[in-house]
């Protein structure tokens, strides 16, 4: 109950782009058309719900303050959390890159259809930013971390796809010209944003 | 305006190659910490400190990274000095960094050094590199302190923390507006510099 309660919490309420802006840069340069933004999306999840069972794992065996008294008595009093960033943007950047090695051999046409943007997910701030929250709110096991990986994942998911689906409908529409382009999509996320708040309590 | 051509890279960003409203780079961070203009200050200086630095380092060592491995290099560098950053701040203003929370690990994933280490630092020499860092994380700053200005100001009637909206107003029925605080409203603030820039720099306009 309590994880379902995570998940729904997790898309809806803590949503990575309206509630904290992560993966702004490629949210707002890939949603011009639904279908790239879908399989960005679907891309971002997949990595987010890898890379957060890892990453808690690493925190919690290796990072954390006697974290490593697994290792024998004289390391029980080591605090390594220092090298926390390090280690999650090494994590990250590998499964992005081992990811993209399976998908290309396993699903050519996934592989062809994300082109670019699979390498790029590593330096996207969503999957950086769920990992720095989850150290920060010390879940106590690693299926609430994958819980809270798979919700924001699809939190991100809803947002990118439905912001595309509005940005497709705007090329028919009369904007002021300097609002063009960049303008009206930061006003756009900005009311999506004011309407997700309308989610704000909800409690299962 | 006529400036020495060397100092284009500092100049340029700060208005007409803004890395925040014309490039569209470092979004996620210029929005988060605006709700108040002292976090969006320290946000400006660790950002400009790590791009300025990152930018040096990987102008010095563009002609030895092997380009198959360049991002991986570039995150390296940008972690460390990032973990820099971040242990001085937790030691010097630890109010703040809890703020700051997330946002200073998250410059590692900024797209603004991502990018201009990329576009600038690759193939440039260290003390351009140097300039164009300083003057990017300038141009950032620039418009988190706008953002941050208008929502302290109209958010919670603030600035910095002191009180500047005046006690007679309140009495007379001015409100804070809340709205401001909250995460949406930061989006539409910088559309509206967006809106005045563009409506001033018609070349930007798409």
């Amino acid at each position: 109950m309590e994880n379902l309660n995570l998940f729904i919490r997790s898309i809806f309420v803590d949503n990575m782009i309206f509630a904290y802006f992560l993966g702004m840069c490629s949210f707002l340069a890939v949603s011009k058309n639904v279908k790239t933004a879908f399989g960005l999306g679907v891309a971002v999840s997949f990595v987010l719900i890898i890379a957060l069972p890892v990453t808690w794992c690493i925190n919690e065996y290796i990072l954390v303050p006697g974290a490593l008294s697994w290792l024998g008595e004289e390391y029980a009093d080591t605090d390594l959390s220092f090298l926390g960033l390090i280690m999650f943007i090494s994590v990250i950047a590998a499964l992005v890159q081992i990811l993209e090695m399976a998908i290309e051999k396993y699903s050519p046409a996934l592989y062809s259809s994300l082109g670019i943007f699979l390498p790029l997910i590593a330096v996207n701030c969503a999957i950086l930013g769920a990992v720095l929250f989850m150290q920060q709110r010390e879940f106590t096991n690693a299926w609430t971390a994958t819980v809270y990986g798979a919700g924001s994942g699809i939190g991100w998911l809803l947002a990118i796809t439905c912001l595309a689906a509005i940005r497709e409908r705007l090329a028919y529409s009369q904007i002021p010209a300097p609002l063009r382009g960049i303008g009206i999509t930061f006003i756009i996320t900005g009311l999506m944003g004011i309407a997700f708040m309308s989610f704000l309590g909800i409690k299962l | 305006m006529n400036v020495n051509k060397s100092l284009l890279p500092l100049v340029n960003p700060l208005s007409k190659d803004n890395p925040v409203i014309v490039q569209v780079l470092g979004i996620c961070s210029a929005l988060a910490v605006t709700a108040k203009l002292e976090p969006a200050l320290v946000m400006t200086i660790s950002v400009t400190a790590v791009l300025a630095l990152a930018n040096v380092i990987i102008s010095l060592l563009r002609n030895t990274i092997p380009t198959s491995i360049r991002i991986i290099v570039q995150l390296v560098v940008v972690a460390a000095l990032v973990v820099i950053v971040d242990q001085v701040l937790k030691a010097w203003n630890y109010e703040v960094s809890k703020a700051l929370s997330v946002f200073i690990g998250l410059i590692i994933t900024n797209c603004i050094i991502m990018g201009r280490l990329e576009a600038f630092a690759m193939t440039n020499r260290p003390w351009a590199s140097f300039l164009d860092g300083i003057g990017n994380g300038l141009g950032y700053g620039i418009i988190l302190v706008i953002i941050a200005f208008f929502r302290e100001l109209l958010g919670s009637g603030t600035l910095f923390g002191c009180q500047v909206i005046p006690q007679w107003l309140y009495d007379h029925g001015y409100q804070n507006n809340g709205m401001m605080i909250l995460p949406p409203m930061a989006l539409i603030t910088a559309a509206c510099i967006i809106w005045v820039h563009r409506a001033r720099n018609k070349d930007l306009q798409e």
